[in-house]
């Protein structure tokens, strides 16, 4: 594939994620837009187009809220467009805005990625109720947490994983996260604390589970010769894949997300990685539940398919591994406002990349890394490979 | 920002829809009034697909051959829910669970299990459809109360 | 697969910039609408307002539009007279066009008032409509092994006006004027009204075609109306728009509705557009306005040369 325009990521800029922020969602998306822009010294008129990503309209209370939003991504009077993939969309966010650069149309986007689910009452997650099929499966009464249990318990099932080596991966991201400016509940917890916590809907416990949050991030893609001009580390996108599996869910096996896989080899393909396990110094897949982390690692193809806990139990994963996994503090230590928490990961591969991350800083000089988000009915993998 | 007093404003979205069914579901739903699964084979790759659907997505060809399918099938996966779908906690747990309806290609759907206690569920587990009784059903996925173990 | 949330052309964009890329050759664009499923759209269309400054007010959502018709009459200085020939002539256009929706079939709620908010009247609404479209496009190489008479995409363009209503034009669709020249530009047009053979714009409400003419560069704001009273917009005139009824005739499909747009063009452009079919045509422009509250609309310049 011959893609006609390089692209980097040349300035970022995040909110603090936290349970119920004062702000709207407007002046999220404004916060993280001027961050980004002040991050590089780029002026709003340098913008030529806007790409936003935000998920269910439910959470904000706004329908068509990609309208509602837009004057706070810096979007007035400009090309603007809103994709929407689930939770797919932090990490869809940037390849959205990576065509409009790659087609030689613009040469300067801005990608913003707003959430507000404060903002429903009695709980956010109640929104989720419609995720579900309107004719057969609501009448059930389903939780979203459901298809989670259904979908943990068959990967447990299936590589005979014990409880204790998934709950310590949200040992290791909250952690992580105490080392995060943005982080909404980073704290260094114990395995037991994981354990004893409450079920909810066994094998999901109350600790396995990110938050629920506010907050918004930014970035700032720009073609090769205009990047070069604006800093001297751009970041390139070398790789954006996406694939979606069919929505009938209960029609697959859910022990591993193929489609993650199937979006991997898409972004790997355009990066030219053919060993990712060897190629890839850090990554940061997408840990809405603990679990996800292991089931995404597997899926994005940096170990076998089981593999994943034992990387774990053994501190591969850990910030001074072999293979960082979330240094960032993932979803479960920094918060989930769902389509920010996507891109917050691309924001965390920008800074690493450049020698940015402060004391989440990985060792060893990494060059090239992977940021995946997952969602919509347990189908859909977004995935870019960035490289210094 | 947390501390400080905000002003907020409620407000109470109105949606009400009226769902067309469509083709395959209205059909399938009929089946439950009836007191039966009804599933559908791709003429093309002969996958026999339960919930129904008119078209084969793998195929992507029309997949409209109807086929009544037993009421007993295989867990594939399970879970044990303390949890109801607002977030209200309940002492007696659910047990949701994707059901392998038997002689399809690998489909399954969405339901619950009961007659059985929690701890002696087991992935691979040969269940049977409950049934409510003829005159309650009204052609909802919920004719079928709920699958118990096969015995 | 991806979703945008906006009108259909918006994701014909957007695969259009796939393809130019050099990410895929053949993308399928796919937009629907099944309103008939919502019992009632007024709170729909009410969850869309800005929840601090505007819901309160309790009005009905279509309020912006009479506030925007009485705004436009006002500059243009066009009447509610000329809104209903508009109505009149995508009616009549929709007649020859076997896919508009059936006239009978039109769900009204007759008993009410006929004005919405003056001066908006039932008659200026056009009707709400199921349906799905699906356009593919290819890079050129596959396009000529793959088809005949390719219809070639000339330019795209997009925009959006402030959310606000309080910080927006009110007579002029400008969202409408930035697209059109980021599409213009892409296909090279300098003088639109002399290079378009036709247009295919949103008429969501009747007064919307006259305003989408004029940001489209079609015509002047004060010589829009007298153009179309001079019959220089229908199927037999000049410059012919919405010959195939517009959303007024054939019946309004919200986010498909733009697509829609498109792909009458293409037949037009093609010689398949039947017994509304225009001829000599070479260019044609297609405009998407996302609907109220928004000012968010898209542009597509199209071609068969």
């Amino acid at each position: 594939m011959f893609v006609k325009k390089r692209v980097a990521v040349v300035g970022a800029g995040m909110t603090k994620f936290v349970r119920r922020a004062q702000e709207t969602g407007k002046e999220l998306a404004f916060e993280s837009a001027r961050q980004a822009l002040d991050s590089c010294n780029m002026r709003i008129q340098d913008i030529e187009s806007v790409a936003l990503g935000s998920a269910p309209d439910a959470f904000d209370g706004v329908h068509m809220k990609g309208e509602y939003l837009l004057d706070g991504a810096g979007a007035w009077r400009k090309p603007y467009s809103r994709n929407f993939v689930g939770g797919g969309t932090g990490v869809f966010s940037p390849i959205h805005g990576w065509f409009h650069v790659a087609s030689g149309l613009y040469d300067t986007c801005l990608v913003v990625a707003e959430e507000k689910m404060s903002s429903c009452l009695p709980h956010p997650q109640t929104a989720f109720l419609t995720i579900f099929d309107n004719m057969i499966e609501r009448p059930l009464g389903p939780n979203l947490i459901w298809i989670f249990a259904l979908e943990m318990q068959r990967y447990m099932h299936r590589h005979n994983i014990p409880k204790e080596q998934i709950a310590q991966v949200a040992v290791k991201n909250k952690r992580n996260a105490l080392d995060h400016p943005s982080a909404q509940i980073a704290k260094a917890v114990t395995l037991q604390d994981i354990l004893d916590s409450e079920v909810l809907a066994w094998p999901v416990q109350r600790l396995d589970i990110s938050p629920v949050s506010d907050g918004a991030c930014a970035v700032i893609l720009a073609s090769e010769d205009v990047a070069r001009r604006i800093t001297d580390s751009p970041v390139w996108i070398d790789g954006v894949g996406w694939n979606l599996d069919t929505a009938y869910w209960t029609n697959r096996d859910l022990y591993f997300p193929r489609y993650v896989a199937n979006a991997a080899r898409m972004a790997y393909g355009m990066a030219g990685i053919s060993n990712p396990r060897k190629q890839i110094d850090f990554a940061e897949p997408y840990d809405p539940f603990d679990y996800k982390e292991l089931h995404h690692m597997e899926g994005l193809l940096l170990c076998r398919k089981g593999e994943a806990p034992k990387l774990t139990a053994e501190g591969v994963t850990e910030r001074d591994g072999k293979l960082p996994i979330c240094p960032s503090g993932g979803l479960l230590g920094v918060g989930n406002p769902i389509a920010a928490a996507g891109l917050m990961k691309v924001c965390e591969l920008f800074w690493q990349l450049r020698g940015e991350a402060g004391k989440r800083q990985v060792a060893g000089d990494p060059r090239t890394a992977v940021a995946q988000a997952w969602g919509d009915l347990m189908q859909i993998g977004t995935v870019v490979v960035m490289r210094a | 920002m947390e501390r400080q007093k905000i002003l907020t404003v409620a407000y109470q979205p109105k949606a009400k829809y009226a769902w067309a069914t469509g083709i395959a579901i209205s059909r399938f739903l009929k089946g439950l009034k009836a007191g039966e699964i009804m599933g559908t084979r791709c003429e093309h790759c002969g996958r026999i697909a339960v919930p129904p659907r008119i078209f084969c997505e793998w195929c992507f060809k029309k997949s409209d051959s109807w086929v009544k399918l037993p009421d007993t099938g295989t867990v594939n996966t399970f879970s044990v829910s303390y949890i109801t779908a607002d977030t209200t906690r309940v002492k007696t747990p659910i047990i949701p669970a994707v059901i392998g309806i038997d002689s399809t290609t690998n489909a399954g759907f969405l339901h619950l299990i009961g007659e059985v206690k929690p701890d002696d569920v087991r992935i691979d587990m040969r269940v049977k459809a409950v049934w409510l009784d003829q005159p309650q059903r009204k052609g909802s996925i919920t004719d079928i109360k709920y699958f118990a173990p096969l015995r | 697969m991806c979703t945008i949330s906006a009108d259909g052309t918006y994701s014909l964009a957007m695969a259009y910039m796939q393809i130019l890329a050099g990410l895929f050759d053949v993308v399928a664009v796919e937009a629907h609408s099944k309103v008939s499923d919502i019992v009632d759209m007024s709170p729909i269309y009410d969850l869309a307002l800005d929840p601090i400054y505007t819901r309160p007010l309790g009005l009905n959502a279509n309020f912006i539009a009479g506030l925007e018709m009485n705004r436009y009459l006002y500059g243009s200085g066009a009447t509610s007279q000329d809104c209903k020939r508009v109505v009149d002539k995508n009616r009549r256009n929709a007649l020859s066009n076997e896919l508009a929706i059936k006239p009978a079939n039109i769900e009204s709620k007759s008993d009410g008032p006929d004005s919405i908010s003056y001066p908006l009247t039932r008659n200026d609404v056009a009707p709400l409509a199921d349906g799905a479209a699906v356009v593919v496009l290819a890079a050129e190489g596959a396009a000529r092994s793959l088809c005949d008479n390719p219809v070639w995409v000339e330019g795209t363009g997009w925009a959006s006006d402030s959310p606000t209503l309080e910080t927006r034009d009110w007579d002029k669709a400008t969202y409408a004027e930035l697209a059109s020249k980021q599409a213009y530009r892409q296909a090279k047009i300098h003088d639109p009204a002399s290079e378009i053979q036709l247009a295919e714009i949103d008429d969501t409400y009747s007064y919307k075609e006259l305003q989408h003419a004029e940001a489209l560069g079609l015509a002047a704001q004060s010589s829009v109306h007298k153009m179309l009273d001079q019959g220089v917009f229908d199927i037999g005139g000049r410059l012919p728009v919405n010959p195939s009824g517009g959303s007024i005739g054939m019946g309004h499909t919200l986010e498909m509705s733009g697509l829609v747009r498109v792909i009458e063009l293409v037949k037009q452009l093609r010689g398949d557009a039947g017994k509304h079919q225009v001829h000599d045509v070479r260019t044609g422009v297609a405009l998407a306005w996302r609907g109220i509250p928004t000012t968010s609309g898209a542009v597509v310049v199209l071609s068969n040369r």
